[in-house]
């Protein structure tokens, strides 16, 4: 029925992940208090794909992300489980030594603001060469030369001219295009975007997108994007991992999530989108706020803003649950024995669109 | 919803907002800008940061001098010089929300003297029991306990945060209030709620809104009309299902269709325009505000207004 997804399956069924996190723990000490942000997570990333990663802040993408490359904060450490990289347990890292193998070689990051991003009194020339000369050992007119054919595919015009330049003399748009011209510059094979674009306008954002779809194909990058914004990962994911309380709750194609959802988090995620919305109507909205991560958490961290939550789970925290080969989520609605819950409108709207349009196919 | 007979609440006249002095470090942010707000309508306004659009806002509730031009609320000049009088009443019925909540809270007062830092100034109540009955009220209005009046920022979320930016522009008790991008620092989860308690609140109290944003996808769901903003110059202004459905300007198509869908299988065939200044022409033909259609406005020359008006059904005014 699904010829999309058949190929999906196929693609994923098929082959091993080049980094493979088991059930990873992260713990922060926080004002004598430990704080536990990731809550045995695991995760699967594949060669060549664009995961998209979404989550309220505090959610812990970020922070999960994060401990791939060694860059949690001080006072956070990877409690237990495994993070497979080429062999390595990232999980066990421990000095800087070991993380520069791995940090810009390996896995680089695009971070949110360019503003901070870069250094303001050197030129965006030199701050890419550094990333050249340390990453891909050129030297001199080489190494150069590099720098420019990197400016030319992000997309800066004149390059020549705009090596020599500061970042105060660029917009918010082409800075950002310079944070990932250097990320580029390490010739990583795995790209972490977090939260590229939303610093940004909205037309500067579709570009964005557009130059980070194209760079993936031209250096064959694996790219994982963090982001809160549906919209964005509709355009760029192949698969979505959705991420409440230190946890990913459900994973699937993008196909999967946008229209097949499962988990009651991501009903009300896209439920509560405007543009799922009709006018005049209240818009779906997701009651109380996320749970306190200081505190143990019992059952389905969802259960206590969720309205069709079932007594389970507030006891016991849900197993993932397969719904294909490329589509989990941890939810109970998914055990054979649960009740049948009906979904929110929008969600059963778009439930009609996964059908109607596959078997047209 | 819309009659031709409305009570225009706000107008706003050839407003010309201007930074620096001298010649070389004038920079005008607001050029020759002019509409009209109407009683009880949400009226958005979109735009790019550094379009201008806030500097609108704010020089509707004086922050910003007007350059030149004029801004009416209620048939009275409000903008220049004006007797003290007027400017406390303008100070008191025309409010705004700021974008940020973690920001534009005083962290070291408490709730109760956030939300009533209007009275005070003003001095519009009349006794202490009062002004407690007002704040309360505030904080029920925006679903807060009214115990929270004890309580400092910090204690608080962002959405709740924000609510406490609300409350403190509602114990004024408005006809206008300037949201200007009130939920985009939210979390996903909370700006339904957020925009759920603005519509509520319209509804209860008949307010009037300039909501000011950069995300299309709220703007279409909360706004009536909808004005685009591009380099201190409206580009297009109508109601905004049409807007939406027929946009003309290049700019707002380009806004338009940048705008993300959350629906894979849309948004991998779509083509995003790009919006290049230079397709227009107005060396010899400078553009002009025009209706084109009723209640459907685009600046343009008269060769664009061709070209646009083949665009409209009956070919347009």
């Amino acid at each position: 029925m699904h010829s999309i997804s058949r190929e999906m399956e196929e693609k994923y069924i098929n082959q091993h992940p080049i980094l493979s996190a088991k059930d990873v723990v992260i713990k922060f000490n926080l004002r004598g208090h430990t704080l536990t942000a990731i809550r045995e997570a695991s995760l699967d990333l594949y060669e060549g794909e664009s995961l998209a990663i979404v989550g309220e802040s505090g959610s812990g993408k970020s922070v999960f992300v994060k401990s791939f490359m060694g860059l949690l904060d001080k006072n956070g450490w990877v409690d237990s489980g495994t993070i497979n990289y080429k062999g390595y347990d990232l999980g066990k890292f421990k000095t800087e030594k070991e993380w520069l193998r791995i940090r810009g070689k390996e896995i680089a990051m695009v971070f949110q603001d360019p503003m901070t991003a870069l250094n303001p009194l050197k030129t965006i020339g030199k701050q890419i060469l550094e990333a050249v000369e340390l990453h891909q050992g050129l030297r001199g007119q080489e190494a150069k030369n590099t720098v420019l054919e990197i400016l030319r595919d992000v997309g800066i015009s004149n390059p020549m001219v705009r090596y020599n330049q500061y970042p105060h003399e660029f917009s918010g748009g082409m800075r950002q295009r310079v944070v990932i011209a250097i990320s580029i510059a390490c010739s990583p094979r795995i790209l972490i975007c977090d939260e590229p674009t939303t610093a940004l306008d909205v037309t500067i954002q579709a570009q964005i997108i557009q130059l980070l779809k194209n760079l993936q194909k031209k250096y064959k990058l694996t790219i994982i994007y963090i982001t809160h914004d549906l919209g964005v990962v509709a355009k760029v994911a192949d698969r979505i991992g959705v991420m409440y309380a230190g946890d990913i709750v459900e994973i699937g194609t993008s196909e999967e999530v946008f229209y097949n959802p499962q988990h009651p988090y991501t009903w009300a995620l896209l439920s509560s989108l405007p543009q799922l919305g009709i006018k005049g109507e209240p818009l779906y909205s997701i009651k109380g706020t996320p749970p306190n991560l200081f505190n143990e958490i019992r059952g389905d961290a969802f259960a206590p803003r969720n309205p069709r939550a079932l007594k389970i789970d507030f006891e016991l925290r849900p197993p993932y649950f397969s719904v294909s080969p490329t589509h989990r989520a941890k939810t109970w609605l998914l055990d054979p024995r649960a009740p049948k819950v009906e979904p929110p409108e929008a969600i059963k709207k778009l439930r009609e669109q996964w059908g109607s349009e596959c078997c047209g196919k | 919803m819309v009659s031709k007979s409305r009570e225009v609440l706000l107008e706003v006249k050839n407003l010309r907002v201007e930074f620096g002095e001298g010649k070389k470090k004038k920079f005008t942010a607001v050029d020759d800008v002019s509409f009209n707000i109407y009683r009880g309508e949400t009226f958005g306004l979109v735009g790019e940061s550094g379009s201008g659009k806030t500097s609108i806002g704010r020089a509707i509730v004086r922050i910003n001098k007007a350059a030149d031009g004029q801004i009416l609320f209620k048939g009275e000049i409000i903008s220049g010089n004006i007797p003290k009088q007027l400017d406390r009443e303008i100070t008191r019925k025309i409010q705004m929300i700021f974008q940020d909540p973690m920001a534009s809270l005083n962290e070291r007062a408490k709730v109760d003297y956030i939300v009533s830092e209007g009275l005070y100034n003003l001095k519009n109540y009349k006794n202490e029991e009062e002004r407690r009955a007002k704040v309360e009220q505030a904080l029920r209005d925006v679903g807060l306990l009214p115990e929270f009046a004890s309580r400092f920022p910090h204690e608080f979320s962002g959405g709740q945060r924000q609510r406490i930016g609300i409350a403190r522009v509602l114990v004024m008790e408005p006809e206008l209030i300037i949201a200007d991008e009130p939920i985009s620092a939210l979390d996903v989860s909370i700006r339904a709620q957020v925009l759920n308690l603005l519509s509520d609140l319209q509804k209860k109290k008949g307010l009037t809104y300039l909501f000011i944003a950069h995300d299309l996808a709220v703007v279409r769901f909360i706004t009536d009309r909808t004005a685009v903003i591009h380099k201190g110059k409206i580009v297009e202004l109508a109601e905004t299902e049409r807007l939406f459905e027929n946009p003309l300007h290049p700019y707002t198509r380009a806004l338009l269709s940048a705008i993300p869908i959350p629906n894979p299988r849309l948004e991998r065939n779509r083509k995003i325009e790009i919006y290049d200044p230079a397709c227009h022409d107005y060396s010899k033909n400078p553009p002009f505000w025009v209706e084109i259609e009723p209640e459907h406005f685009v600046l343009a020359n008269e060769k664009e207004l061709e070209e646009y008006r083949k665009k409209v059904p009956g070919h347009g005014i």
